[in-house]
């Protein structure tokens, strides 16, 4: 089975993130004061053979470990499409 | 000693650093990341530039490039490896360096002289400068702001494996350090000392034509170290 894959990267919690803060203080610029904790990450969608949702998002996880994502800088979140787990 | 320029797709400034390899007396020449020998070469400099465009991360899919094996087995037999801007960020993303490189603070790219102290002598290339002494040379990075746990910065610390710390005049116009660097760190070490990454460019300021040499010693230290190296 095929299963279509997104994986959500943030800048790392605690990190400073400047192009989020650039993003929020243009919001607020555009008077949305609404709008805080602002973070600018990446997102990659990829479709994945493999025997179930769980071991899609297996594989995808040592993907992120691997390459996809930086362990010392991003937090990284997997989401398969139609796992309704 | 023979020196290996490695080239990826997106590298800048190789002849720079081949130039600044031989005017200290070496003899220097170019690697493809494709291939997988280093062809005998007794030092390694990874050059800097925008290998595969930055893309995903800086230097994230040339740390994967086939030459890498080679330059890992290279360093784990004490051979000297230099990894500038760029080349800093692919020994970051190989994990022949700790940390990580991200965008500058201020979110500009930056192209400018920089002072930096040299905090440690005694590695394959710094043995030519004196110690605390400041250099002024060149950076030209946008993701050049280094960044590590805590932790690990303190383990740097303890272990001496800062090599290059950006070190501005304080009441200068511009910030001392001009990208935001966690503890001010330009550049750094493995545990041994013969793997350096560094953001500054010592090979675009190693000719006196230029009205600094400043970067020159850099080179200088390689030759010096080259006869001791394993490799060499």
């Amino acid at each position: 089975m095929t299963w279509r894959v997104h994986v959500r990267i943030l800048p790392r919690a605690g990190l400073l993130d400047p192009q989020g803060q650039a993003v929020e203080h243009a919001l607020a610029a555009l008077r949305f004061p609404e709008a805080s904790n602002v973070h600018v990450g990446k997102a990659i969608a990829l479709d994945v053979a493999a025997e179930s949702a769980a071991d899609a998002a297996a594989r995808v996880r040592t993907m992120c470990d691997r390459l996809l994502a930086n362990p010392v800088t991003e937090d990284f979140e997997i989401a398969v499409e139609g796992d309704s787990r | 000693m023979r020196v290996a320029v490695v080239r990826f797709p997106g590298s800048n400034c190789e002849p720079e650093a081949c130039r600044a390899v031989e005017r200290a007396g070496g003899a220097a020449f170019y690697v493809w990341h494709r291939e997988r020998s280093l062809q005998g070469a007794d030092g390694v400099l990874l050059p800097g530039g925008f290998s595969y465009g930055d893309y995903l991360r800086s230097g994230a899919i040339a740390g994967f490039s086939p030459i890498m094996e080679s330059i890992r087995q290279h360093a784990d037999a004490g051979g000297p490896v230099l990894g500038i801007c760029n080349g800093f960020q692919i020994l970051c993303e190989a994990g022949l360096l700790p940390g990580a490189l991200v965008r500058n603070a201020a979110l500009k790219y930056l192209s400018r002289p920089v002072d930096v102290r040299v905090e440690r002598t005694d590695t394959p290339f710094t043995n030519a400068y004196h110690p605390g002494e400041l250099i002024r040379i060149p950076i030209g990075h946008g993701d050049g702001r280094y960044v590590a746990p805590e932790a690990m910065l303190d383990q740097l610390e303890q272990e001496r494996r800062v090599v290059l710390r950006y070190a501005g005049p304080a009441n200068a116009d511009y910030p001392p350090n001009p990208n935001g660097s966690l503890r001010d760190i330009a550049a750094v070490c493995n545990p041994v000392g013969n793997v350096v990454g560094m953001m500054p460019h010592p090979e675009r300021l190693a000719d006196p034509a230029l009205g600094s040499d400043a970067g020159h010693r850099v080179f200088v230290s390689l030759l010096a170290t080259g006869s001791l190296s394993p490799g060499g």
